[in-house]
């Protein structure tokens, strides 16, 4: 336990770092997502196919793997960025395809007559998309979309194998140097992590629950 | 929703602009690539030579025994947690509560952890107890605690989804609960649930990957031993080769699913949906 308390501050500093990791990852994530999912909705079969090609090709590749790309490829390229912002790169292109399958799958639960109703009055496909269905959309998603958000934070983990310091790195780093004290060590990484995932995860169940009832 | 209620059908002016804007956008992206692409051969990472380098049968082999090595902790790691996550979908449909309330927190505790942080404390925290543990079962043992959280709740929403009166009309004949539970409502919920299986396996052969984190001699980790023996130039070549393996397996197995998931609604009505944030993590 003292292991813990001495190192509070090393703990602190990894919290900080997962959490801008995640709310970072998580707004470009979701603005890339929606995008997709418009684009896979819209008229023009080329955007349609490109936004179908992009999910399916990164929901079947690992995690890690995207990471080798940003940390491993892009300087290949000539891109030279630090590390964090590797990271924040593949956290943001991998969940991006999963932000986007679950405001599609929003849109797709909003009533075929509201769309009916949006064209009948004479909106365009954008204004339709914009005013009528995606506001109705983002509200049957949001528990969703925090479950997205939930695997987002506990993904972003993977960052400590590709040099950023966060949470999981924090932890490692400690445990490796107070071999007496791993397991409360490790207690305190997990402790950080769970109040981050355990409020969130009652918050999108009490929304799913109450919307449940309203529909 | 169907999609197509969204628009009509463009007329000729407007397939005319949806061509042109597909063009342009399609040479925007062929710039871009041809200017990553020129990048590379600046640095001499484009050279036919850097490619030839995937016919190399010492490449293939040491990439083929590391694609077993991750499907074999995947098939272990999946077997192991669906047995585990079974006990816990029964324990947690149980009326008794000190069954009920343990498996409860089981799932919540492990599905709101990082899988890396399990796996590493596994790998690190049993060897500081005296416990010795090989890269496979730590990376094994991380996994199955994960998914048996995972596939504990697919395997309950899949005996919820059953409608109350098969429950009913089973008390009713005079089966007791457990009973009831194994003949009636066991095998119609895991038809349910296969397409559901299926996906979350994907996801278990995706987070095998971690596994190069501790070393564990699985498709990537030996990939990049390979680059790391072969210099920065090939990695290239060779990460996008395990891409592609990756990719090819999982789309396989994702479109099993769904083609399994299409004939059971057909035949059987409802499944069990896998949901979007269990597929991410």
């Amino acid at each position: 336990m003292d292991a813990v308390l001495d190192n509070l501050d090393t703990f602190r500093q990894g919290f900080v770092a997962t959490l801008a990791l995640t709310v970072v990852s998580t707004v470009l994530a979701l603005s890339l997502g929606t995008l997709l999912a418009a684009m896979r909705v819209s008229p023009v079969t080329t955007l349609r196919a490109a936004g179908a090609t992009y999910v399916e090709v990164v929901r079947n590749t690992p995690l890690t793997v995207v990471f080798f790309f940003a940390v491993f490829v892009l300087p290949q390229v000539d891109i030279r960025l630090s590390f964090f912002t590797f990271a924040v790169i593949a956290v943001s292109v991998y969940h991006a395809a999963f932000f986007c399958e679950a405001v599609r799958s929003g849109i797709n639960a909003v009533g075929v007559g509201q769309a009916e109703a949006a064209r009948a009055i004479g909106l365009t496909f954008t204004q339709s998309l914009r005013l009528i269905v995606l506001p109705q959309a983002f509200r049957t998603v949001i528990p969703p979309l925090i479950n997205v958000v939930i695997a987002l934070t506990k993904n972003t983990s993977i960052a400590a194998a590709f040099g950023v310091v966060e949470l999981t790195a924090v932890t490692t780093r400690l445990a490796n140097a107070n071999s007496n004290a791993v397991l409360a060590i490790f207690l305190g990484g997990a402790a950080c992590y769970l109040a981050l995932t355990l409020p969130s995860g009652w918050l999108a169940g009490r929304l799913e629950r109450r919307m449940a009832v309203a529909r | 929703m169907s999609e197509a209620v969204l628009y009509d059908a463009a007329g000729p002016r407007g397939r005319r602009r949806i061509l042109i804007g597909s063009i342009a956008g399609g040479l925007l992206v062929v710039l871009a690539v041809g200017a990553a692409v020129a990048r590379l051969a600046a640095n001499g990472g484009f050279e036919a030579e850097r490619w030839r380098v995937l016919t190399q049968s010492d490449l293939q082999r040491l990439l083929g025994r590391g694609l077993v090595a991750t499907l074999r902790a995947a098939l272990v790691a999946m077997v192991l947690a669906m047995a585990v996550g079974g006990l816990l979908a029964v324990a947690r449909l149980s009326r008794r509560r000190w069954l009920s309330m343990p498996a409860g927190a089981w799932v919540e505790l492990f599905r709101g952890l990082p899988l890396l942080l399990l796996i590493l404390f596994i790998f690190l925290g049993l060897p500081a107890a005296g416990i010795t543990v090989s890269t496979f079962w730590a990376l094994v043992a991380g996994l199955t605690l994960y998914n048996s959280a995972v596939l504990g709740e697919i395997f309950r929403a899949g005996i919820l989804s059953l409608s109350k009166g098969q429950t009913e009309a089973a008390y009713s004949i005079g089966l007791r609960r457990g009973q009831t539970l194994r003949l009636i409502l066991i095998p119609q919920a895991v038809r349910r649930m296969l397409p559901a299986l299926i996906s979350q396996l994907v996801t278990l052969l995706k987070d095998t990957s971690l596994g190069f984190v501790i070393a564990y001699a699985e498709l990537l980790r030996n990939g990049r031993n390979a680059v790391e023996f072969l210099g920065g130039p090939y990695s290239i070549p060779i990460y996008t080769a395990i891409a592609v393996i990756y990719i090819a397996v999982n789309a396989s197995l994702s479109f099993l699913a769904r083609w399994l998931d299409r004939r059971t609604q057909r035949r059987y009505g409802r499944t069990v949906q896998p949901s979007v944030a269990d597929e991410a993590a």
